[in-house]
């Protein structure tokens, strides 16, 4: 609710049929079927108890109290408290039955969702907003759910009820029975243009709130430079034009609402008292006894709710049946061909044994395939816009076994995208990858990423404990894993925090620096002793004290492991035993640092900040 | 019945109280395994402390400008509700008087009730109308009101607050609680309002129809009241645990999707399902739990209010045998009966409403109590008219202290002078209180004792936009807003031209990329294709720089990101573009130093070394060392 709704991705033109998006729902709706229909069963039996009970009191009124006969009296309270009793029950047997297991289909599909979404690639994710996801895994499911739980049965139920309870009003009383369906018709038409016009404005209520939100987060999110540029009052202002168009479009839904309850109340009233007057001159007439006549207006008044509220059960069903497409539309999102897709109600856990073992073990080879090697690859994000130029055209680059190769070029050349390639977080759009001859393509992505070990240029922490966030880089490792791993970042400062290594740290945690973050990932990347290490310009966030002191400590990692390390720096680059330009979507030039910073101009002009290698200071 | 809402059935299965949140989850104190920090920080919290009957004298002050739409309300309901409940009676005065009368051939009486039934419909619908409208303002006005106040409130807090009440509470009490809040007014207060008329009515009906029914129908309200009373401390807990378990859930789900690279990167698949299966089974149970208390209090509540109306029926049917009771009148009592139970179950969901409002109330009560650190001066003064010639201002740290209010200090007492046009670096580890220094000069911090001055006047006393004309700060993270490229460059200064603009990026060496985005200046930073890399967005944040072309400029690690030659260009600005200007740089990177023409080196929140690059790297100290380290590297 307090996302974007207007977003383009769910801007769909054509409207599936609410009742085929909602059928796709049936496997995980298969497992508890019997009990919904037995509630449904309960629901029915219910609402039909509602009906009988404004018999009983007929029966009463024209039986035992108008003869004056005090033990049919008793017996008319009897029945009416057992039949009290029993819609009580009723009431309380469909919620009980269905409580627990709705409560499972929701959290099933939920998990499903989940499952899938992590196996989903990076850009899907780009493309697809966390709080678009998250709507769709709460708000939505949770929709689906009460759908489940009510409108569905109670679609059922209100229509034998209608159907039930107008049979027994014509047969009471035919006549008056026909004056009563009169508003029927009217009623729904006008549910229908209501509903329609009121869900507009619910949606405009709900993009508008959306950017309400947006403009809340960001304010908050950029207060060092709503502060540092004293923005407050521009952001005062746009805030308060969209609150109030918030107010507008949520007083307009008020309105129409408002007209709409109105006219529900109205017309079955006049209805009732049309029928009333009718029935009074036909009891005059003795045509009708006064009990039927109660009775009669009982049972109307009972058949109110399931009437009004036909329009609205419509109105959920239709917004289900949206919720419901929001989810599959997820769902639907192919995971990346080449590995098992994950399978509504496959619980967790299973596939443990995929690429067990073999971190170390290289395939034969000779030193041609021994390393990393790309060969002729070549990346376009599948959301550019078609007829930009691809971001990678062609890179070729052989990684020796053990070597350590930075990889240069200037800002927005490639070189996080082609680091993301390796790890298959993104898929090579043409060329192909080897690690020791292994084409990456071919490798379970489980097996490729134990090979390789990434620290990502962001670095994220999880919500968990220091040791759980760097552990979660090697499998199996422990303390003396864990240590090692600190003293090559530099970590010791996490002996340090409140509770050690075993702090709490993320979102839910602990806040730390962004320079303290950066060594955990490189601790992180480091732990599991990896075949194959990728640095995103891992000391960025450093200070240069600190930076000397990881850079000696990383370079005893990097003298036995193939190493792959994005640098913007000299000091980075330094760390490398060869360098590789990128360029305009190439490898241009290979070679030692200063190889390169005498031969290449651009890489000369990268490295010394000038833009024009040639104009080097003359000394 | 008639005073129902349509929908309210619909919403009796799922109360409103814990709609999840879109945004990034907050968590609430109970929901952490452990709790990192042994230390009583308030801020760990949700619910900052707040003056007791904060949230009441919130509520009151919301309140008081709809003082008279509300009374008008309350009367329209009291007509509505007469008109509403006036149906049953006409339908007992109808069998008792009408159908004799009309039998005497009398139809007086008959047209008298066709009339008196046609006008309290259509003044039951329309009034009811009319309330909606009157409630629906009244609501929305204090919903603006308090989005107003919050968002507000939350600008002008220090920095100091945002960094310690993450951004994710701080949204979620501006979305999530404002949400529930407007719930409970939009259905909930409504439904109260009608339920407690309805009871008061019928209740009052029953009794002029019979002293006895109406006595025993008031009787049969005490075991209900208990039922409520009971219902209301059970589902209490329910609802709070799956609020926690919501929560739960979400920032695990949030934070999966948000760290989806070394998620995968890093094989965290299962164990993350492991996690979130649990999670979820929590969320699993703590829903069931809640409907099967919901379920609960209907059967019981059910079961209580049938028994009454057999019980009372049964009565009524003994004394119309005895003859005690019109016929008419116990046939109106029982439909007012059906009538008077028929609200119970709305009842449930009215408090679970409420409980989730009073909640969110009470958090952002709390928020709202928070005074901010850094005011706003009562009386500001004007800086004076430059003296240097030159745009930059003198910057004075006179006996400045700086702790936290947790007790921990940062930086000792000192004295600094900064002479108008000079820029200075600013070098030392993390944690030797550069950032704090930078911080107190942009004024997002005040000092703990003693003052800053700008030109002689202390910061204190500046008002807001003339601070922020004379100081600018730029940071490591170069948030984007939403917008295009060239309306981020602009917050610099508002009103700016596109050539302004343009001439700021172009300083900047920004213009080139920007350029190459699908829609150049034009390109939303948040729509497909803006695809901004993280030193990119260091180079809009400097063009906005520029463009606020300050008297005193604040670098704090802003150009961490950027790749030498981007660095380069900002060297470049500033010795063009920025000449003059008062400048202090905070730099990790050693090449940044160069161009300052003083460097102070900090350790411990002191600064160990003050002088020029030149006589630094001559000397031995730190930076000295450090400097031919960098140096090598450069070879």
């Amino acid at each position: 609710m307090t996302e974007t709704r207007g977003d383009p991705r769910r801007s769909r033109p054509e409207r599936r049929s609410a009742a085929r998006s909602l059928l796709r729902l049936w496997p995980y709706v298969r497992p508890v079927r019997r009990r919904l229909l037995a509630a449904a069963l309960m629901a029915v039996l219910g609402s039909l108890m509602s009906l009988v009970i404004p018999l009983a009191l007929k029966w009463m009124v024209d039986g035992p109290v108008s003869d004056g006969d005090p033990s049919g009296v008793w017996l008319g309270g009897l029945v009416l408290l057992v039949l009290g009793s029993a819609e009580a029950s009723l009431f309380w047997a469909r919620r009980a039955l269905t409580a627990r297991p709705l409560a499972r289909v929701e959290a099933d599909m939920r998990a499903s969702l989940y499952r899938h979404l992590q196996r989903l690639p990076v850009s899907f994710h780009d493309r697809w907003p966390s709080g678009q996801l998250l709507s769709r895994a709460t708000t939505d499911l949770m929709l689906l759910r009460i759908f489940l739980a009510f409108p569905l049965t109670f679609l059922l139920v209100n229509s034998v009820t209608i159907v039930a309870g107008f049979l027994i009003l014509l047969t009471q009383r035919w006549t008056l029975g026909l004056i009563l369906l009169a508003p029927v018709v009217p009623l729904v038409m006008l549910c229908r243009y209501f509903e329609a016009r009121y869900s507009r404005a619910a949606r405009t209520a709900q993009d508008r709130t959306g950017d309400l939100t947006t403009i809340v987060e960001e304010s908050v999110l950029g207060i060092r430079i709503v502060k540092g540029f004293g923005r407050h009052r521009g952001q005062e202002r746009a805030f308060a034009t969209l609150a109030g168009g918030v107010r507008d479009t949520e007083l307009r839904k008020a309105d129409l609402m408002g007209t709409l309850w109105a006219l529900i109340m109205i017309l079955p009233e006049l209805a009732l008292g049309a029928a009333l007057v009718l029935g009074v001159v036909q009891v005059a007439d003795g045509e009708l006894s006064a009990g039927t006549l109660v009775a009669f207006l009982s049972t109307a008044l009972a058949l109110r709710w399931p009437v009004e509220s036909m329009g609205f059960l419509l109105a959920i069903t239709n917004e289900s049946a949206t919720a419901a497409d929001r989810f599959f539309e997820v769902l639907d999102s192919r995971p990346p061909a080449g590995d098992p897709v994950s399978i509504p109600g496959q619980r967790a856990g299973a596939g443990e044994s995929a690429g067990k073992g073999g971190a170390k073990a290289a395939p034969g080879g000779g030193a041609e395939t021994a390393g990393l090697r790309l060969e002729g690859v070549e990346f376009r994000y599948p959301d550019a816009p078609a007829g930009a130029p691809p971001v990678l055209r062609g890179v070729d680059l052989h990684i020796r076994p053990g070597e350590t190769m930075a990889l240069v070029g200037t800002t927005g050349s490639g070189k996080t995208t082609l680091t993301a390639l390796i790890p298959r977080l993104h898929e090579a759009t043409a060329g192909r990858i080897t690690l020791d001859g292994q084409d990456i393509a071919a490798l379970p992505r489980e097996r490729l990423r134990q090979l390789v070990s990434v620290a990502f240029e962001d670095p994220t922490l999880f919500s968990a404990t220091v040791a759980e966030n760097v552990l979660m880089g090697a499998e199996g490792a422990g303390e003396p894993e864990l240590v090692r791993a600190l003293s090559v970042a530099q970590a010791d400062f996490a002996y340090d925090l409140p509770d050690g290594t075993a702090t709490e740290v993320g979102e839910q945690g602990l806040s730390l620096s962004g320079g303290q973050r950066q060594r955990l990932a490189l601790a992180r990347a480091v732990v599991g002793e990896p075949r194959f290490l990728i640095l995103d310009d891992p000391l960025s966030a450093l200070d240069v004290h600190t930076e000397a002191l990881v850079e000696a400590a990383l370079r005893k990692v990097l003298a036995t492991t193939t190493a792959l390390v994005v640098a913007h720096r000299p000091s980075t680059v330094l760390l490398a035993d060869r360098v590789a330009l990128l360029s305009e979507g190439r490898v241009t030039a290979v070679g030692t640092h200063h190889e390169l910073l005498h031969g290449n101009r651009e890489y000369a002009a990268l490295m010394s900040g000038d833009p024009h290698g040639e104009e080097e200071r003359p000394r | 019945m008639t005073t129902s809402t349509p929908d309210r059935r619909t919403t009796e299965e799922e109360p409103a109280v814990d709609r999840p949140a879109a945004g990034p989850a907050e968590s609430s104190g109970t929901s952490r395994p452990s709790d990192p920090a042994p230390t009583a920080d308030p801020f760990d919290k949700d619910v900052l402390p707040a003056p007791k009957g904060a949230s009441l004298a919130l509520l009151r002050s919301l309140l008081a400008p709809a003082r008279r739409p509300v009374r008008i309300a309350v009367v329209v309901l009291l007509l509505q509700q007469a008109a509403v409940q006036a149906g049953p009676l006409l339908v007992a005065f109808a069998i008792d008087r009408g159908v004799p009368a009309f039998r005497r051939g009398d139809h007086g009486p008959l047209i008298a009730i066709g009339a008196g039934y046609l006008v309290s419909a259509l003044a039951s619908g329309l009034l009811q109308l009319a309330f909606v409208r009157i409630t629906a303002r009244v609501g929305q006005n204090v919903l603006l009101d308090l989005r107003g106040r919050i968002f507000h409130h939350s600008q002008s807090l220090s920095v100091d607050f945002h960094e310690r009440y993450t951004s994710g509470r701080l949204i979620s009490r501006a979305t999530t609680d404002v949400e529930s809040i407007r719930e409970l007014l939009n259905e909930g207060l409504q439904e109260l309002i009608g339920v407690a008329l309805s009871l008061v009515y019928v209740s009052a009906v029953l009794l002029y129809l019979d002293w006895g029914i109406g006595g025993a129908a008031v009787l049969s309200f005490a075991p209900l009241y208990l039922l409520v009373r009971s219902y209301r401390r059970r589902s209490m807990l329910v609802y709070r645990e799956r609020s926690t378990a919501v929560a739960g859930v979400i920032v695990k789900f949030t934070e999966t999707m948000n760290g989806i690279r070394p998620v995968q990167a890093f094989r965290r698949e299962r164990a993350n399902e492991k996690d979130f299966d649990a999670l979820n089974t929590r969320h699993l149970k703590s829903n069931g739990d809640a409907m099967l208390e919901m379920a609960r209090y209907v059967v019981t509540s059910r079961l209580v209010a049938n028994s009454a109306l057999a019980g009372i029926v049964l009565w009524g049917a003994y004394r119309v045998a005895g003859g005690g009771l019109a016929l008419g009148a116990l046939a109106a009592s029982v439909l007012y009966l059906r009538r008077l139970y028929d609200p119970i179950d709305r009842l449930a969901m009215f408090l679970n409403s409420y409980q989730s409002a009073a909640a969110s109330l009470e958090k952002i009560a709390g928020l709202l109590a928070q005074r901010p650190s850094v005011p706003e001066p009562g009386e500001p003064r004007p800086l004076p008219e430059r003296t240097t010639g030159g745009p930059g201002r003198e910057v004075v740290f006179d006996g400045v202290r700086f702790a936290y209010r947790t007790g921990g200090e940062v930086l000792p007492r000192f004295d600094l002078t900064l002479p108008a046009g000079q820029t200075v670096a600013v070098v030392g580890s993390t944690g030797a209180g550069k950032s704090t220094l930078a911080k107190l000069l942009a004024r997002f911090y005040d000092p703990t004792e003693g003052e800053v001055r700008l030109d002689g006047v202390p910061l204190r006393e500046l008002a807001g936009p003339e601070l922020r004309r004379g100081v600018v700060m730029v940071t490591q993270e170069a948030f984007l807003f939403s917008g295009t490229v060239a309306d981020n460059i602009a917050i610099g200064r508002p009103g700016a031209t596109r050539e302004e603009i343009e001439r700021a990026a172009e300083a900047i060496g920004a213009h080139d990329f920007i350029k190459a985005l699908p829609d150049g200046y034009d390109t939303d930073v948040r729509k497909r294709g803006g695809r901004i890399s993280a030193g990119q967005r260091q180079l809009v944040g400097f063009a906005r720089a520029l463009l606020a072309d300050p008297a005193v400029l604040i670098l704090d690690e802003a150009t961490s990101s950027l790749d030498v030659p981007g660095e380069r260009a900002v060297q470049r600005a500033m010795a063009t573009v920025l000449r003059g200007r008062t400048a202090v740089v905070i730099a990790h990177r050693l090449s940044t130093v160069e161009i300052a023409d003083r460097v102070l080196v900090m350790a411990d929140g002191r600064v160990v070394e003050d002088g020029t690059p030149a006589e630094l790297i001559a000397g031995t100290g730190r930076f000295a060392e450090l400097h031919r380290a960098w140096r090598d590297s450069l070879v």
